[in-house]
């Protein structure tokens, strides 16, 4: 991998040291320490409402108030930082035309491309992880008890989890950089591509389940229940819903099942909470899903910049 | 001094069913400045990036250094500079840390590399620019980064495109300037493409001509000259006289033996002259 390495740590250096990065970093930052910080100065109001047997979870998954949970927080900003880490990738180079001039060094092609690709990634594990370490920091001086094992587990899965999903948006930004030669075009669309999935997605899924299964007050059970899962089956295209099914099962260890089918059955089951095993069965297919929307997405965008003509004009 | 050290076969490119490149066949021995002229759009270009391995040929082959440009492009681009037109670097980036960058993508041990970029940017006149973003730098001085560039990674052979588009006289000069001098000093071979014939007349040891794809003329300028106008040239003299040019005058000097013909030319300044003596003085 000729040229990998150099332009890896090259693209971290950058991410690391660009205006973007410190902005959203600090708006992350603060956005997350005020969620704790509201939380445990209310917490005797929820006390009732919080799992007491994985107490530090809870700061991930509860809202107070009116502040969203820090769960809603990076199902709703992730994309737009993946989208900031990709939109501009490589039309940025080859507008400013040290495209040509990287890759006539004796690099391989696509070691820019894998290159830009892992930086990315990386920016964000660095990100995350040490807002994850505030977060926790917060939570041992506010409740002054440490994270079990198994909630310890928990938060790396949600770590891993929120990668890929923020990756998958990189990736497809990275796409559009690509695909577009503007960088304004490629941030548009990139953030199109988000609104749709994030607030259109059920819109969609509703209007077509009922263009497909209409209801009525005389819909039996059975129409209902197709009606449903015609809904489940669009929204789950979805990379947002994905990723939000994901984190609430894996930071609200007594979440069972999603759709109202299996909710059905699931009443049958005693209401205690799900074993860590247990809680990664239930999401095991969102998480292969997200996993290969976020590959499939390189995949492509990594063929067509493979294929594409390198003209400095 | 005989090597042939760059050399295409039958290179041909088809974009969109129009042949770009059409049966090229180039031969560049060791040491030469070779002028690649054309007009605009006349495939030059193209040829350059397939030589380099950055275009894959429709059929044909180049080969460098005995090296085949599409399979081994690594090895080609190892041992060439290209300096593509209108070469861009990172803007954010300072011109130091953008030759790093470069040195680091062929290799260059950091130590070493920090003594080479000393050298090259004294060489390209950018000692005291160094540390600034070369967001801030202006066309010429970006085009001698590019130089340096292609000096840092010490190649046998190094490629220009278009290397004095957009870049004021001065500026041009001193360009052509340090192609000849590195192509002397360190036993470079160049090729050079360009549509300005007062530049490739000035440097350029052999010439091709390519025309709408094809090659229609190679050697040195005299050699491609007597064959395409294949008449001998005769010798001009000037004389220039003290006195207004008098019609008998001119009579008495077609009269003398051997001149063949006598025309009157107006003394116009010459803007070039101007110019350079204006920023010669500055």
């Amino acid at each position: 991998m000729s040229g990998l390495k150099v332009i890896f740590w090259k693209e971290l250096a950058d991410h690391l040291g660009s205006r973007k990065f410190l902005i959203i970093f600090i708006i992350i930052c603060f956005t997350a320490i005020s969620i704790v910080y509201m939380l445990s100065q209310n917490i005797g109001e929820y006390l009732d409402k919080l799992s007491t047997d994985y107490m530090f979870l809870n700061l991930f998954s509860f809202s107070a108030g009116s502040l969203p949970s820090f769960i809603f927080f990076v199902s709703f900003f992730g994309p737009l930082i993946g989208i900031i880490f990709g939109f501009d990738a490589i039309n940025s180079e080859r507008s400013q035309g040290s495209m040509s001039l990287v890759i006539s060094q004796p690099i391989y092609r696509d070691s820019l491309i894998n290159g830009k690709f892992l930086a990315g990634l990386a920016t964000i594990a660095i990100m995350l992880i040490s807002i994850i370490i505030v977060i926790l920091g917060l939570e041992l001086s506010v409740f002054g008890i440490a994270p079990n094992l198994e909630e310890l587990w928990r938060i790396a899965i949600f770590f891993i989890a929120s990668i890929v999903y923020i990756g998958f948006w990189m990736s497809l930004a990275l796409l559009f950089s690509i695909i577009f030669k503007q960088i304004s075009t490629s941030a548009l669309i990139s953030i199109m591509v988000w609104i749709f999935f994030t607030f259109f997605i059920y819109m969609i899924g509703n209007v077509i389940a009922d263009q497909i299964v209409p209801l009525d007050q005389n819909s039996t059970i059975e129409m209902l229940t197709k009606n449903e899962s015609i809904k489940s089956l669009i929204m789950h295209i979805s990379p947002t819903v994905l990723f939000q099914e994901i984190t609430t099962a894996i930071l609200n260890p007594s979440t069972k099942a999603f759709s109202i089918t299996s909710l059905i059955k699931a009443q049958s089951l005693l209401p205690t909470p799900l074993s860590l095993s247990q809680s990664i069965l239930v999401i095991w297919p969102q998480f292969v899903g997200l996993i290969a929307l976020m590959l499939i997405c390189f995949a492509i965008s990594y063929i067509i910049f493979m294929r594409q003509e390198i003209r400095s004009t | 001094m005989d090597n042939i050290i760059l050399e295409t076969n039958q290179l041909t490119k088809i974009y969109d069913q129009t042949k770009v490149v059409d049966n090229i066949n180039l031969q560049i021995k060791e040491g030469e400045i070779f002028g690649f002229l054309g007009p605009n759009g006349s495939g030059k270009t193209t040829t350059i990036l397939m030589i380099l391995g950055l275009t894959e040929p429709t059929s044909g082959e180049a080969k460098v250094f005995g090296y085949n440009s599409t399979r081994e492009a690594l090895k080609v681009k190892r041992v060439t500079s290209y300096l593509p037109e209108n070469v861009g670097f990172y803007e954010d980036l300072t011109a130091l840390e953008n030759l790093k960058y470069i040195a680091r993508l062929n290799n260059i041990p950091d130590k070493k590399a920090n003594i080479k970029i000393e050298e090259v940017l004294g060489l390209v006149g950018l000692s005291e620019v160094v540390n600034l973003e070369v967001g801030k730098f202006s066309k010429g001085m970006k085009q001698r980064l590019g130089m340096g560039v292609v000096l840092i990674k010490e190649p046998k052979l190094a490629i220009f495109d278009e290397p004095t588009s957009g870049i004021d006289p001065k500026g041009v000069e001193e360009i052509l300037e340090l192609i000849v001098k590195m192509s002397k000093e360190q036993n470079i071979t160049v090729l050079l493409s360009s549509h300005l014939l007062y530049q490739i007349q000035k440097i350029c040891t052999q010439i091709g001509i390519i025309s709408k794809g094809r090659l229609i003329a190679q050697g040195s300028i005299n050699k491609i000259g007597q064959e395409l106008l294949k008449e001998k040239k005769e010798d001009l003299l000037e004389v220039k006289v003290s006195n207004e040019l008098t019609p008998s005058f001119i009579e008495l000097i077609k009269k003398i033996e051997g001149v063949v013909e006598v025309k009157k030319k107006s003394t116009d300044y010459s803007l070039q002259e101007i110019y350079t003596k204006y920023f010669r003085e500055e």
